[in-house]
């Protein structure tokens, strides 16, 4: 390794190559549940051409490749499963093109959530990019690597890597190649006509390539926002409150909520419902046609919109959604992992249930949720678990927990999201063969040496 | 359990209905009010007991003293006519349940009772609240809000423990025993309510405007008139506490406002729309928040007064949209004071 390490430094610069010990663990692990592995070395390069030269030297090294965005995953993607190379890409942080009128923005593959939104603020206060609920360091590359989602993914259409509008990646061989109206023409609005390409790399957790720079879009911010917040004494309404709400198209987001946590919410389902506008007659209007949508179920008293005083809109407002960080470190010793499930929204009782068992019968804190993806096409479906790791029992049973709801979820018909390689074999065992074996010809297409975040999506 | 005191003969003999006739929310008349007022007292169901919001002006209107408000409560409960969905009162008696945490502390006096709303604390302060004390907390919580959700059992279930509470853990060295309610709402519960159920308040309650007026009279000299005139927002608990009223008018004299003259004061006040929300009258709430603001501008208001939080909250920003100062009673005579 002193060899590569040395090359390494040649193509990014000694300040930008470690391998040191405490460098190692850092990068060794996430927040999560996964077993740490220790990289090889740290790489954080500048350039799509130094993600070449990295690339190309570990592809004639056979040397593993982990692209790395915030490392926030929490399933474990970025921790390198078979050591080699950790690609850190935070330094590839810069925005090259906001075009304004077409709404979309084109950013390296190291820009952070925080980043693109503070620039949006301050430089086009009339775009906003869709969050996801996550902390600002999260990336967009890394997100739509992923198939993320947020908080314009309800009305917005859909998941993240759907609003990607063209791609630049490094291959695993050490090609550059752009995706989208990019490949043809100056501008990157729109993957479209072409062959959509860019699904080589969305969802398929950095094992075919790196992102390095990405065409997203922007969508009109609204001037003004208010949260509506329905709350019902059972889940078993909320796939139809979903539905009629999602079929006003007057909702910009939809996030529904079932919490042990405060104990004023235990057992009553909550859902969460942003709507903007451009001045109070708008707002006035979103607002009665939500409000009418579900009025036969309101009108029954068994369930019914709650008065949020305007201190108290704050906790629901904006995105991310601070709140929801602060039930990530409930058991205060800084461990969350949850099984995200994209599954459609009449599952939702089902999951509730399935959580609510597991939960018990693993004796671990959880908190479920949905958030609303497309305009009810599905849903992510969260089983989040807060563990204390100073607690060895209390991480065996989140871990146990975790492993169950993942096959819960596939045996309820949803699909964990971003899962761990556990998770992911999981999902291989009930996928179609000839589907498998089309990603496994992919792969080696691209990938003939495997260097590209070994351990994932692995179909054996 | 505590039993409301409601004589049936009284209402029986009632020639006027006044409960019912005043109502601003039910359309009735004498003959159909005598009707339904008698079901309401045999205990019987009633189109009352669905078309009421809550607003306890009934407990105003009645000439005898007889509780028709609490009544209908206790019969909404009863029967499970719920005014509000079952998840939100569920939840509500739950979020502001006693946390049991209550202890004892030196405190000086006199002792301000902020309820539940410690938000507020920012007011007590300047000369008018020079050497208080301020307590507040689920635990001294009055728990007259659950009027608004046909809960009267769990003002019955709380209210003797945190009577208690605060005699035992803030009033046994002080030989007045007041306490100062910031809230009309605590005011009407210690002094309407627990009367009504016979519950025993161990302590003499103070209204706030009460002290705020002795307070101003003690200040006479640093008052610089204000030369306002405001639109006041009297709340529902005001309801049920009327022999407090004139105390209103006894403070914009001293501080030099005029109180304007709305169509929607004194009896004829109208609701700030916010339970109505929680009770899904959507349509009801937004005309009666249209209608407080165009009367508020109408009458030439500079400025809303409030006294009650859940008010000043629900139409706060609606004044200000029209130019109207939204301001609490006691930061309106804080100005004065040039405080």
């Amino acid at each position: 390794m002193e060899g590569i390490l040395k090359e390494l430094e040649d193509i990014v610069g000694r300040r930008y190559v470690s391998a040191s010990p405490e460098e190692k663990y850092i990068y060794s692990r996430d927040q999560g549940l996964q077993e740490p592995h220790d990289p090889d070395a740290v790489v954080l390069p500048g350039s799509t051409e130094e993600v070449q030269a990295v690339i190309r030297l570990a592809n004639r090294e056979r040397v593993p490749v982990v692209p790395m965005g915030g490392g926030l995953v929490l399933s474990g993607l970025t921790i390198p499963q078979k050591g080699g190379i950790v690609l850190d890409m935070k330094r590839m942080n810069r925005i090259i093109e906001v075009n304004e009128t077409s709404r979309y923005a084109v950013v390296e593959g190291g820009v952070s959530q925080g980043v693109l939104k503070a620039y949006l603020e301050r430089r086009h206060p009339g775009l906003k990019h869709s969050l996801p609920d996550a902390p600002p360091v999260a990336t967009i590359a890394g997100n739509v690597a992923i198939h993320g989602s947020g908080h314009l993914s309800q009305s917005e259409g859909g998941f993240h890597s759907e609003m990607v509008t063209g791609l630049e990646a490094v291959l695993p061989t050490g090609e550059a190649v752009r995706l989208g109206s990019c490949s043809t023409v100056p501008g990157w609005f729109s993957r479209a006509p072409l062959p959509d390409l860019a699904g080589l790399f969305l969802g398929w957790n950095g094992t075919t390539g790196i992102i390095t720079k990405i065409g997203i879009k922007l969508f009109p911010k609204p001037k003004m926002e208010d949260i509506l917040v329905y709350m019902t004494g059972s889940v078993d309404i909320l796939p139809d409150l979903i539905y009629r709400i999602t079929g006003t198209e007057m909702a910009e987001d939809m996030v529904a909520a079932i919490s042990p946590k405060p104990d004023w919410l235990r057992g009553f389902p909550i859902l969460l419902i942003t709507v903007t506008a451009n001045s109070e007659e708008e707002m006035a209007m979103k607002v009665g046609i939500i409000r009418e949508s579900v009025r036969h179920y309101y009108q029954t008293m068994e369930s019914g919109f709650m008065p949020v005083p305007p201190y108290m809109k704050s906790q629901f407002l904006g995105a991310p959604l601070k709140d929801l960080s602060k039930f990530a470190d409930v058991m205060k010793g800084g461990g969350f992992e949850y099984v995200g499930s994209i599954m459609p929204v009449e599952k939702l009782p089902g999951a509730c249930s399935a959580g609510l068992d597991i939960a018990e019968k693993h004796r671990v804190t959880c908190s479920m949720g949905a958030r609303v993806i497309g305009r009810g096409h599905c849903m992510m479906f969260f089983n989040a678990y807060a563990f204390n790791r100073a607690d060895e029992d209390n991480m065996a049973r989140s871990a146990l927990a975790l492993e169950e709801t993942n096959r819960a979820t596939l045996e309820l018909g949803g699909i964990p999201w971003k899962a761990e390689a556990p998770g992911q074999q999981d999902i291989l065992r009930k996928m179609e063969p000839g589907t498998i074996q089309l990603m496994n010809r992919i792969r080696s297409l691209l990938d003939p040496n495997g260097i590209m975040n070994p351990g994932n999506w692995e179909a054996r | 359990m505590e039993i409301l005191n409601f004589k049936p003969e009284l209402c029986a003999a009632c020639a006027t209905v006044d409960c019912l006739m005043k109502c601003q929310y039910i359309d009735i008349d004498l003959e159909h009010a005598r009707e339904e007022s008698l079901r309401i007292s045999r205990g019987e169901d009633s189109e009352v007991l669905r078309k009421c919001v809550t607003c306890y002006a009934c407990e105003e209107y009645c000439p005898f003293g007889n509780h028709p408000f609490y009544r209908i409560v206790d019969l909404q409960e009863q029967l499970d006519l719920l005014p509000a969905p079952r998840p939100l009162a569920e939840s509500q008696v739950r979020m502001m349940a006693p946390r049991g945490t209550i202890s004892k502390k030196p405190v000086s006096f006199p002792l301000v009772d902020l309820c539940a709303f410690p938000m507020l604390k920012g007011g007590i302060r300047g000369s008018l609240f020079s050497g208080v004390s301020v307590i507040d907390g689920m635990d001294i919580f009055c728990n007259l809000m659950f009027l608004h959700f046909a809960r009267s059992s769990v003002i019955r279930e709380r209210l003797p423990q945190i009577t208690k509470s605060i005699s035992s853990c803030y009033l046994e060295e002080d030989a007045t025993r007041e306490v100062i309610c910031y809230h009309d709402e605590c005011y009407g519960t210690y002094t309407s309510w627990a009367p009504a159920y016979g519950v025993d308040v161990p302590f003499r309650p103070v209204h706030l405007f009460q002290y705020l007026h002795e307070r101003l009279l003690h200040l006479k000299d640093k008052i610089k008139p204000l030369n306002l005139t405001v639109a006041y927002q009297r709340p529902c608990s005001a309801r049920l506490i009327p022999e407090m009223e004139h105390y209103v008018d006894d403070i914009f004299s001293l501080i030099g406002v005029k109180r304007a003259e709305r169509r929607y004061d004194r009896g004829s006040a109208l609701c700030c729309g916010g339970v109505m929300e929680a009770q899904q009258r959507f349509e009801l709430a937004a005309e009666n928040q249209e209608k407080n603001i165009a009367d508020m501008k109408q009458c030439g208001a500079t400025h809303a007064v409030f006294n009650c939080p859940f008010c000043f909250y629900t139409l706060m920003g609606k004044t200000m949209k029209e130019g109207i100062t939204p301001v609490l009673m006691v930061d309106l005579c804080h100005m004065a004071l040039g405080e």
